[in-house]
């Protein structure tokens, strides 16, 4: 039951996009996410949705499976949507008990959504064509000069790798946890919200118990095989820039400079506001 | 200073014959019981006084029920643990000697008993390349290890595959595998069966017995199946801490009273050829295989 939940929904396909180096796709979702941020007007996003459009043919993911990401965030754009649209002080269209649909609103709330929707899709397009792995590993490569401002680097992305390495294994344990209280009469699915919860009290615990355990054996066999600590390490599989990541990088540096001069002087508003 | 001496001469790259390759001498471990204010309630002697020397190349096997001290003292030779009293060698280190400890891990490596709590990496090759990382390798010969190291027990069509959809027994060789990476001169294995099926318990089994006979690792083999033991060159057989009985194969299976004694079963055919033995019958004393119970029934018929 418990197995059929995925972290990082990676999409496996041959294409440019997934053979990027992970650290260029970090800094292209950064320079993606701020650029729609950076203004409030239509040129930007078509310009955004330009790139989208192009990187999403690239990548060889199917618009489906990236859209499928977006139902997660379905009711908290509407809530969010509403909001915007009846609460924004302005030139009233129709009004009714305290509440008034606004010009303003209106504009609020499209931009609102558009972002939104936006920075879930270019997100959702990074981590659809990166693997965890990698992406540990790009991030703890561009966090690097953290290190002379002693933030553990090294450690914090190797904890990230074992995470993800142990969820599957975590999984497992809770049912067999689970299907172990079940056999005693424990009951997990009936009764109201705070029953269930409470339920879950002797699933955890002894999950606890077990994940503790589980991490002494991991750092003895870590020691045993010489884990030291970042230093001194060499690594298996290091990243290096191909021809084609530093295309890539010359492709996000045109489209911010495109992005900001046209985002700043040729600027379309809907509704005029 | 004797061993310095060997020690730097098997660097130079002479091939010194008869070399320890893990010595102990009255070595102890205690376990130090507490209360809740930290006042010492009890000492538990988990090893007591154990006198080892193991050679370089030799498949030992140490034998014991549960509770025996016999993880401990693997866990000495490996310097997680630090003697209480008396000392230990490995590859003429001293363990207890700080600056040895990673000299220690690169010679001898360790693999444990459950295969899921030992697995570091998401795939099986980064998994196997993790000592080397930790080495400091170049990365080019990490990739000539992990090959080799893959071939050598038999896993290298898997080495794309994740950890976790690999069986018990696969998972274990991937764990030799990783320890093998490390080019170590010693490996030990503290019951790394024990948490397998009968299948996948052969399939470690072979892979560890190829590694000694052909690429000349010494192997310890710590285990409480019997049926392991019986390749093995040397048999120690552990109790509340102490070796009770060394020798042969042959010669601890000869002794079947003593070993029932200890609370180990011996191997179906060695019992059966025991009862035999008793009932009148002359079978040899030692019968480790049914091969050999076959060879000696059909003497006896005709």
């Amino acid at each position: 039951m418990l197995k059929d939940i995925t972290l990082g929904q990676y999409y496996q396909a041959d294409s440019v996009v997934h053979k990027l180096d992970p650290r260029v796709k970090l800094v292209g979702t950064i320079a993606y996410i701020v650029t729609l941020f950076m203004f409030r007007n239509l040129t930007i996003y078509l310009i955004a949705l330009a790139f989208l459009v192009f990187t999403i043919r690239l990548s060889k993911v199917p618009v489906s499976f990236i859209v499928r990401g977006l139902k997660a965030i379905v009711i908290l754009l509407i809530i969010t949507a509403l909001f915007n649209l009846f609460l924004t002080p302005g030139e009233p269209i129709v009004s009714f008990w305290r509440f008034s649909l606004t010009y303003e609103g209106i504009a609020a709330a499209f931009y609102l959504a558009i972002r939104l929707i936006f920075l879930i899709i270019g997100s959702s397009l990074m981590t659809l064509t990166t693997t965890p792995n990698q992406l540990t590993d790009g991030l703890e490569s561009l966090m690097k000069p953290l290190n002379k401002i002693k933030v553990p680097v090294h450690e914090i992305s190797m904890m990230m790798s074992i995470a993800l390495r142990f969820i599957p294994i975590l999984m497992e344990e809770t049912d067999k946890i689970m299907k172990a209280q079940m056999a005693r009469c424990a009951d997990f699915e009936s009764g109201n919200i705070i029953k269930k919860v409470k339920a879950l009290i002797p699933l955890l615990v002894p999950l606890f118990v077990s994940s503790f355990r589980r991490a002494n054996d991991l750092a003895m066999a870590m020691e045993a095989r010489c884990y030291q600590g970042g230093e001194g390490r060499t690594k298996m599989k290091p990243l290096k820039y191909q021809k084609t990541d530093y295309l890539a990088y010359l492709f996000l540096l045109v489209y911010l400079i495109v992005a900001i001069v046209l985002g700043k002087f040729f600027p379309l508003h809907i509704l005029q506001v | 200073m004797k061993v310095y001496i060997r020690h730097f001469l098997q660097k130079k790259g002479w091939k010194l014959i008869d070399m320890s390759m893990i010595k102990t001498k009255k070595l102890t471990f205690e376990y130090i019981h507490r209360d809740e204010e930290g006042n010492v309630e009890g000492i538990t002697k988990a090893v007591d006084g154990v006198d080892l020397d193991i050679k370089e190349g030799d498949f030992i096997a140490i034998l014991g029920h549960n509770g025996s001290g016999k993880s401990t003292l693997a866990k000495h030779m490996n310097a997680i643990l630090s003697p209480s009293e008396g000392t230990i060698y490995v590859a003429g280190m001293d363990t207890r000697d700080e600056k040895n400890i990673w000299d220690i891990r690169k010679n001898a490596g360790m693999v444990f008993q459950n295969p899921d709590n030992q697995i570091i990496g998401q795939v099986v090759e980064e998994d196997v390349g993790f000592g080397p990382e930790n080495m400091g390798v170049p990365t080019k010969e990490i990739w000539q290890r992990v090959e080799e190291s893959l071939k050598a027990v038999g896993m290298y069509a898997y080495r794309k595959h994740s950890p976790n959809k690999l069986s018990g027994g696969q998972k274990q060789r991937v764990s030799i595998a990783g320890v093998l990476a490390m080019h170590p001169k010693c490996i030990v294995l503290d019951e790394p069966t024990a948490m397998l099926d009968p299948q996948g318990r052969k399939e470690v089994i072979r892979a560890v017995r190829a590694l000694n006979e052909v690429e000349n690792i010494t192997v310890i083999l710590i285990t409480h199946y019997m049926e392991e033991v019986v390749y093995a060159d040397k048999v120690f057989v552990m109790d509340k801490g102490q070796i009770r009985m060394e020798g042969t194969p042959k010669e601890i299976f000869s002794q079947v009273d003593e070993l029932q004694k200890l609370r180990l079963t011996v191997p179906q055919v060695t019992l059966l050829a025991e009862e035999c033995r008793k009932a009148g019958m002359p079978f040899s004393k030692g019968i480790l295989t049914t091969k050999e119970f076959m060879e000696e029934l059909q003497c006896l018929l005709s």
